[in-house]
């Protein structure tokens, strides 16, 4: 089927099975590869994405499911070329080991923030769920209170 | 560095042109002899006899090449060593500006590929990337510096002392030179005798916390990793192999399959199936509607596999053996512990991109084994293996897992058939359930104390499936001739030489499922059974189990270098016996290739719930060439080692290996992890030591030794989870 929607502000016309996971459209038709596969099947955010602001994992969020809808993946997180502040902030707490899940998380958190703009250490842990296998969680912490202090600072 | 992200691939292009519009050949390649090997492979085989390590065995005397200098003055470093997450990349890059005298920006550290580089045969793991280069690639660095400024004078007409290297350039009296125009005519290298390494106080980069090079690239999402990896006019396929323990394919029946949607061809291997489609979601698709009846010679149980590997049971061997033994008729105290099946759960899956064409193999993809994989590609399409080409990528996660990539020679097979590049990746299902585990143990811990409050006897009885037996590192006839696994000996012999007579056997079985290296080895389940056992000694006799353990401490450097990191470890943590509030201390340490470490855990407990509130870690990592990296490690140890030793474990349900899921695969989470983790470092020794698995080992006794004083239960058993 015929699928259109707007991917980190640019319009795309897809023709595909649209059953097929977001994350395979994304990945492979769009060739975006900041959006991790996992698990496949919701349960570690590696493929974390933003469907109109909000955090959804793509890869069991159908394709059809995205027509007409806004998508930001970590390509499209920033604007104007500067870091996010939630990528600024892990930039500066040194937040990645191996990295694989860090687009993942860096995503879940900028959405986090837009709904709760100074999280305490409680909403993180309810909120921030995804799995990081090197342990950067401790890391992340830090970078999550800091990124939510350089969000407010811009607004 | 979004802009060095560009270079990367810029210089790929230009260095290429580069080479081509000069014309000389190997310009600004730089390949060395053996000559710089010989000590450090000396120095290294002094050290495997010493602590088991293993020599960096890449190999001196081929076309080797470490370094290469772009038009742009940028150097490019071929690592005989992957990035697997541990920082070790930007390690060898502060190495290298050091050395040679460049500015940390025009330094590019990429995995050599099997024809663009040397590899360490012996892979990348044991946290021993740094540890073993730190001497080779110093000298190496400092050499290519001194053939730059040879190289300088020549062109110059000026003695080399009146020639001064600083960040990529040359000064002279009349101005500066690029080091790649000092370099653009050299064909033939001679190799200078003698450099000298820069004196410790002239180092800028070494021992400083730099900023990791790959930071910017892992926070925008840079298609850095194996799985990123495409080619052009690819299809993607899905394996199906065995599920359940020693099963084989009885009968398979795919004709559905076969005609699903976007299916290309369906190609049966040995005792695997692959099919083949346009997209990936296509051939998992179709993978489902095969049917396929299995020959399940048993069905293995967990009561089997606890019967099946037990202290007493399988290849016993004495690892350590110092005193007397203690007699059954002694009087002695003794308990049991185990720890499970554990799954390495890393985040980015195996597998791989690969193209066969023209009687040439091209394969990319994730792995600790560059060299390996080239290998067992050749072997399997009966190539030689200089037809065969492995280009390594960034992995998502390693932790062992990646030392066996027997799917890469499957890819391959499947995409000779087709005659089109075929990229393969492992479901996560998959991950879980053919997974090289961590293999569980069992071990018994006797020992009694004398009459002046000191350990008489310590003994450590461990049972182990395979870790390094029968791996790429050790294959059967060297496993034959060690007899021991000196992968489940990490953490098992007694660290204390003060106790008279300590005792460590192993008892070894091959389980019916591959088992192998899981970050730390053995160290994890080891030292939670002994420094859980000494934590009970000194409880149920009242004496400080600090206090006990630095009585139990030779005075020789090792030993007391283990005193002093229990020593601040119990300092910086404030260490105590006593509850506070709802909380409670545990304390543990070890050491494991040669860096101790101690650790203090402090628990709380409210409505049932325990939460690990504070880590305090002490580690003597030697000379930590990027002591943030360092750190970074001691966190990431620490809180893989709550995932272990309070989560993680899998099992066996109806002969097939479960769970096959994260989240079904309980593992720590932010929601898991202490809010504070306050690690010390110690320069004890004035080398890199490994750092990536030493600070697993105190960890799991460290929480159970709070959770003794926290809830009055001695857990004995991985992972402890309150009932
Ligand atoms: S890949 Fe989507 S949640 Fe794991
Ligand atoms: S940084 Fe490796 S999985 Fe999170």
């Amino acid at each position: 089927m015929k699928i259109s929607f707007s991917i980190n502000g640019k319009s795309q016309v897809l023709e595909l099975d649209g059953n097929t996971p977001l994350l395979w459209a994304i990945r492979d038709v769009l060739d975006l590869k900041g959006t991790k596969f996992g698990c496949g099947k919701a349960a570690c955010g590696a493929c974390t994405i933003h469907v109109d602001g909000k955090a959804v994992r793509s890869c069991s969020f159908p394709v059809k499911m995205a027509d007409g809808k806004e998508i930001t993946t970590i390509e499209g997180l920033s604007k104007d070329g500067d870091l996010h502040p939630v990528q600024q902030a892990w930039k500066d707490e040194i937040v990645p080991q191996c990295g694989y899940c860090q687009p993942g998380f860096i995503m879940a958190t900028a959405a986090m923030l837009n709904e709760i703009p100074n999280p305490t250490d409680e909403d993180i842990d309810q909120n921030i769920i995804n799995i990081c296998r090197c342990g950067t969680y401790y890391r992340m912490r830090k970078a999550i209170h800091k990124a939510a202090k350089l969000q407010n600072l811009q607004k | 560095m979004s802009d060095k992200n560009k270079s990367v691939q810029k210089t790929s292009s230009s260095r290429r042109k580069f080479l081509v519009r000069g014309g000389l050949g190997s310009i600004g390649l730089l390949a060395l002899g053996s000559c710089v090997f010989i000590n450090p492979l000396r120095r290294s085989a002094l050290g495997l006899s010493e602590s088991l390590v293993l020599p960096y065995s890449g190999k001196g005397t081929d076309a080797n090449l470490w370094f290469e200098f772009t038009e742009e003055n940028t150097l490019i470093f071929h690592s005989p060593k992957v990035e697997m997450g541990q920082g070790t990349f930007t390690g060898f890059a502060q190495i290298i500006a050091d050395e040679l005298d460049l500015d940390m920006n025009s330094i590019i550290v990429q995995a050599a590929a099997t024809d663009t580089g040397i590899l360490d045969r012996f892979t990348t793991g044991g946290s021993l990337s740094i540890a073993q280069l730190y001497n080779p690639l110093r000298e190496m660095a400092a050499m290519m510096r001194q053939m730059i400024v040879n190289e300088a004078s020549k062109k110059l007409g000026m003695a080399v002392d009146q020639l001064r290297t600083r960040e990529g350039f040359i000064d002279h009296p009349n101005g500066s030179l690029s080091y790649a125009e000092a370099l653009a005519n050299v064909t033939e290298w001679k190799l200078p005798k003698n450099v000298a390494l820069k004196p410790s106080t002239a180092l800028k980069h070494i021992g400083k916390p730099i900023p990791r090079i790959d930071l910017h690239d892992k926070i925008v999402g840079a298609p850095i990793f194996g799985l990123d990896a495409e080619m052009e006019n690819m299809l993607h396929a899905t394996i199906i192999r065995p599920e359940h323990i020693g099963s084989s394919i009885k009968s398979i029946d795919f004709s559905e399959a076969g005609q699903m949607p976007g299916v290309v061809r369906v190609v049966e291997g040995k005792g695997w199936l692959g099919i083949v489609a346009e997209s990936f979601s296509q051939a998992l698709a179709a993978r489902s509607k095969v049917n396929i009846e299995w020959d399940i010679p048993k069905v293995w149980t967990e009561e089997d596999l606890r019967a099946y590997l037990k202290v007493g049971e399988g290849k016993q061997m004495i690892t350590q053996k110092v005193g007397a033994a203690l007699e059954d008729d002694d009087e002695f105290v003794s308990l049991s512990f185990s720890s499970p099946i554990g799954a390495h759960a890393q985040m980015e899956p195996n597998g791989a991109v690969a193209e066969v064409k023209d009687g040439k193999a091209t394969v990319i993809l994730s792995t600790q084994s560059i060299g390996a994989t080239q290998h067992s590609v050749a072997k399997a399409l009966g190539f030689k293996t200089k037809d065969v080409n492995v280009i390594g990528k960034y992995l998502g996660g390693g932790f062992g897992r990646r030392l066996d990539t027997s799917h890469a020679a499957e890819v391959a097979l499947i995409a000779r058939e087709i005659g089109r590049p075929v990229k393969f990746s492992f479901t996560r299902k998959e991950e879980f359930q053919n997974d090289m585990f961590r293999p569980p143990t069992h071990h018994i811990v006797k020992g009694r104390l004398n009459e002046q409050g000191g350990i008489a006897n310590l003994e450590h009885h461990y049972a182990s499936g395979d870790v390094a037996i029968n791996s790429l590192l050790m294959p059967p006839a060297m496993s034959k001739m060690l007899g021991t696994d000196v992968g489940a000996m990490r953490g098992a012999n007694i660290m204390y030489g003060n106790i008279a007579n300590r005792r460590a056997v192993q008892w070894h079985k091959t389980l019916p499922f591959a088992t192998s290296f899981w970050r730390s080895l053995g160290l994890l389940a080891n030292t939670f059974a002994i420094e859980s056992f000494i934590d009970e000694l000194a409880w149920n006799n009242q004496i400080d189990p600090i206090a006990l353990r630095l009585k139990s401490l030779g005075d020789d450097e090792t030993q007391t270098r283990i005193s002093k990191v229990i020593k601040l470890a119990a300092e910086k943590s404030n260490y105590t016996n006593e509850l506070i509030g709802n909380r409670a201390m545990g304390f543990a340490a070890s050491i494991d290739v040669g860096a101790p470490c101690a650790q203090v855990a402090e628990l709380s407990l409210t409505n049932g719930i325990v939460r690990v509130e504070k880590v305090t870690c002490v580690f003597d990592c030697g000379l930590a060439v990027n002591p943030d990296q360092v750190k970074a490690q001691c966190e990431g140890s620490i809180i893989m080692g709550i995932s272990a030793a309070m989560h993680e474990k899998m099992g066996l349900k109806d002969g097939r290996l479960f769970p096959i899921n994260y989240g079904s695969y309980d593992m720590a989470l932010m929601r898991h992890s202490p809010k504070e983790i306050d690690v010390h470092l110690i320069q004890g020794l004035d080398r890199p030591l490994p750092v990536g698995e030493p600070p697993l080992g105190p960890i799991g006794a460290a929480i159970g030794n709070a959770l003794r004083r926290l809830t009055g239960t001695r857990f004995t058993d991985l992972p402890m989870k309150l009932k």
